[in-house]
């Protein structure tokens, strides 16, 4: 038992370490920031996912007192990285990229960041 | 009732996250949750103008499972991107996604879910909120991504917000 635990624990580790170099390894090796955007936000969340697991799986059956803590970890950077990367993309957009390269939105209104009647860029609620 | 506790998800939700952090169920914790989850809704809810229309739980539990499952197909295809594809090779895109759903809430999910699934991050949304724009990593085809975020996900979350 204590063997199969170890492996399982073992290799959920390798997978998340293997997981997380790839990771840092796109934000060197892609070629402009919006790419390079795409490397963190998703190679590593299952690199921490892996590791949050292992040490669930630790606590669990190793060292005998179950912690629950990792599903919270896990909730916040669910929750944080989407709104990270779109704020690192809409810092990029609004320095770097005119609006020309963007498409069209195909609505009568541009895209928020080069918006700038602030007074109407809440969606509407009532629609 | 409706008074006390005016978002009663939100309410539910504050009382499971104090009990996972502090890792545990004595008594003094229920009853420091319990407070906490009844203050801070009613504290907050002037910036919670609208209930969250939630319906539909089978469709909400498999829309997590799909994600999560997504979650790990992005990440294989995203490394084997990054290891095997030469940046010559590469062919990233924007992508216009015009959407139907109007609550902020399901706009929000829709995006945050688009981020962390394969190769597309929310960049920005359009001005009156009917479309995100989309950044894809390696897209030689940008409208297969379109309909196919349009029937996996957004077709989805109609069904749980009204």
């Amino acid at each position: 038992m204590t063997l199969v635990t170890e492996i399982l624990i073992s290799v959920l580790l390798v997978v998340a370490g293997i997981f997380g170099i790839v990771g840092s390894f796109g934000l060197l090796k892609l070629p402009d920031p919006m790419t390079r955007l795409h490397a963190p936000t998703k190679a590593t969340t299952i690199g921490i996912g892996g590791v949050l697991i292992a040490s669930m799986l630790y606590f669990g059956l190793v060292a005998d007192s179950f912690s629950w803590h990792e599903i919270l970890i896990s909730l916040f950077l669910f929750l944080t990285a989407p709104i990270t990367a779109n704020f690192i993309a809409k810092a990029h957009l609004h320095r770097e990229v005119p609006v020309s390269e963007l498409p069209p939105t195909g609505t009568d209104r541009a895209w928020a960041t080069y918006d700038h009647d602030i007074a109407e860029t809440a969606p509407n609620r009532n629609l | 009732m409706r008074r006390l506790y005016p978002h009663p998800y939100l309410s539910l939700t504050l009382f499971a996250v104090w009990l996972l952090l502090v890792n545990g169920y004595a008594l003094g914790s229920l009853v420091f949750a319990a407070i906490l989850a009844t203050i801070i809704p009613l504290l907050t809810s002037a910036y919670w103008p609208n209930r969250m229309e939630v319906r539909n739980l089978p469709a909400i539990i498999g829309y997590i499972l799909l994600v999560i499952w997504d979650i790990i197909v992005a990440n294989v295809v995203v490394a084997k991107i990054v290891l095997f594809k030469p940046n010559s090779q590469l062919q990233p895109a924007w992508v216009t996604i015009p959407i139907d759903l109007r609550s902020p809430e399901a706009i929000t999910l829709l995006a945050g879910t688009i981020t962390l699934t394969p190769g597309t991050v929310t960049s920005d949304i359009s001005a009156c909120g009917r479309s995100l724009l989309v950044h894809c990593l390696h897209a030689p085809d940008p409208d297969a991504v379109r309909d196919e975020i349009k029937t996996r996900y957004e077709a989805r979350l109609k069904r749980i917000f009204r």
